[in-house]
């Protein structure tokens, strides 16, 4: 069994390592333009938020509306710390990941804070709760002198490109799923299948809640951060209600408990809107369609709640090569 | 082992226990009998701590059981197996009678024993411990909830409604499984609309209406009574 992880590991780093060479030959060789960069670390940053939502959709099973609030907390927290420490010369990497961990970690509070009483209701009464405090971060942004409302914050270095972006999403997807294979997943895992069974076996679901939604809020948080180090400018409006339910989006089709469900929903939805750019004024139109069509022959999203896996993709073509019957579920990532 | 004093819950302004008293002995089987809405399972909740009581006392091994928490009363030795069954369903039965072993310290060893002498227990779920549990049968479901209660080596069981919705023949074997837990030392509170068969396995009973007890003894006893006939056992 410990073989057959580590073999696992090692066919999934070296996929990743792959996978990052081929864009980096990609971009040096001006096959993907500043443009598709530009998209790219989009889609990443849509990776680290959607699949930090996904723990608390997927895994712990209640329904957040106000995921762009965490986000927002986590983008000006950041961009405001890494502006008060910029005369400390750190250098730009360093520079980036305090600011975001700074981000994040003031989101895990404020998702901890907010987490304590909203997590006390559940379905659409959280969702509502969540929604209003989305809002509300967004409308206090919106007040406050030191992020200068709605003027805008600018000023932010822009520390973000590709190759970091990259690699943080990574990062922050290897301890997702990680959590979510412990121990302390399955408890999370448990409330999601049925709270009083799992108060019966003995989970503290009242622990494993807020636990599951702050990590939620951080990785948001972090999300946020890399945001706002990319675009170097901040507009509270940006993180409105409609940015939230983009996020929902992507957990949804991508499937509500699959993290590379959410992987391949954050390519699609953020690639989608920009490749029918051609459609002009249909743009919206196709895209909702896509949604709908999607949501009418597979309710529950691209994987489900599978994962796709490298191995389980090995194991299921040799099986097929076989044609032994046992087929191959995904499973491992 | 358990004893409950003076139970009062309430629900909003509804009273729902008015002020029960009762007590389990170690290696018994006590019935709690009632028709619907007579605070059966609320009863069992507020013994497994899920609900709060307004006033009265839960002792249990001699501990008063006040201020604690239900993941506490797990550890201390009581599992409960709700009404319904509540299995995780979108878990395998494996990954079920694991999360029941949650409460208990890690040891693969013992683990591993239990696992085995719940699968000899019920051969059924053996067969299918790799499929997800929402895809059992009802029997098959209420046999992984009191397996995945007995993962966590309780010393009592509460089970709640545990023929409910079966066919005659798996109530016959559900209650020959409780009879076999029984004597193999775990004392049991059980929760039934089933009385006649409820009572033909206790040691004794208590009959609950509206939330208050109108009768209590021997189990033998209640049988023979003519009230208890005509109420819940059809003439």
């Amino acid at each position: 069994m410990k073989n057959k992880n580590k073999k696992s590991y090692l066919i999934n780093g070296l996929a990743l390592v792959l996978l990052f060479i081929l864009l980096n030959v990609l971009i040096k060789n001006n096959v993907i333009s500043r443009y598709y960069q530009g998209i790219m670390v989009f889609v990443f940053i849509n990776v680290i938020v959607a699949s930090s939502l996904n723990l608390t959709i997927g895994f712990l099973g209640q329904l957040a509306l106000g995921h762009a609030g965490f986000m927002a907390i986590g983008a000006y927290g950041s961009a405001l710390f890494s502006m008060y420490i910029k005369e400390m010369a750190l250098p730009p990497t360093a520079l980036l990941i305090t600011s975001l961990l700074v981000g994040g970690l003031l989101t895990g509070i404020i998702g901890y804070l907010i987490g304590l009483p909203a997590l006390r209701l559940r379905g659409d009464y959280l969702a509502i709760i969540t929604l209003g405090f989305g809002e509300i971060i967004r409308v206090i942004i919106n007040n406050l002198k030191i992020t200068r409302g709605a003027h805008g914050l600018t000023g932010i270095d822009k520390l973000v490109n590709v190759t970091n972006s990259f690699w943080i999403a990574v990062v922050v997807i290897v301890i997702l799923y990680a959590i979510i294979n412990s121990r302390h997943g399955r408890a999370i895992m448990s409330i999601r299948e049925d709270e009083i069974a799992a108060e019966a076996v003995g989970i503290n679901t009242v622990k494993y809640k807020s636990m599951g939604f702050t990590i939620s809020a951080f990785f948001a948080g972090i999300g946020g951060g890399l945001f706002a180090h990319y675009m170097a400018y901040l507009d509270p409006n940006t993180f409105n209600f409609m940015k939230s339910v983009e996020i929902v989006t992507i957990v949804v089709l991508g499937g509500m408990g699959s993290l590379t469900g959410t992987i391949i929903a954050s390519v699609v939805l953020t690639a989608l809107p920009e490749m029918l750019r051609g459609f002009a004024e249909y743009r919206l139109l196709v895209y909702s369609f896509v949604l709908i069509i999607m949501m009418i022959f597979r309710p529950q999203g691209i994987l489900g709640r599978k994962e796709f896996s490298i191995n389980g993709l090995i194991k299921h073509s040799k099986n097929i090569i076989k044609k032994t019957g046992d087929n191959a579920e995904g499973g491992e990532l | 082992m358990l004893q409950v004093e003076n139970l009062n819950v309430h629900y909003g302004k509804i009273h729902a226990i008015k002020g029960i008293s009762f007590d389990v002995k170690q290696g018994e089987i006590v019935s709690l009998i009632g028709a619907n809405g007579a605070g059966k399972t609320t009863i069992l909740h507020t013994v497994s701590k899920m609900i709060k009581p307004s006033s009265g006392s839960i002792t249990f091994k001699g501990q008063n059981m006040s201020n604690v928490v239900p993941q506490k009363m797990v550890e201390m030795g009581m599992a409960h197996v709700p009404e319904g069954r509540r299995v995780f369903s979108q878990m395998t039965v494996q990954e079920n009678l694991e999360m029941g072993a949650y409460s208990r310290k890690k040891n693969k060893v013992e683990f591993e024993s239990d696992l085995d002498e719940i699968f000899t227990r019920f051969p059924r779920l053996k067969e299918r411990r790799k499929q997800h549990a929402g895809t059992l049968s009802g029997g098959e479901q209420q046999m992984l909830a009191i397996g995945r209660a007995l993962m966590s080596r309780p010393e009592v069981l509460l089970l709640d409604e545990p023929s409910m919705g079966l066919a005659p023949i798996l109530v016959d074997q559900i209650f020959n499984i409780i009879e076999s837990i029984n004597k193999s030392g775990t004392t049991i509170l059980l929760v039934e609309q089933n009385a006649n068969r409820a009572l033909h396995i206790s040691n004794r009973a208590y009959v609950l209406e509206t939330g208050k007890i109108v009768m209590q003894g021997l189990a033998k006893d209640l049988i023979e009574n003519d009230d208890i006939k005509k109420a819940y056992l059809g003439g």
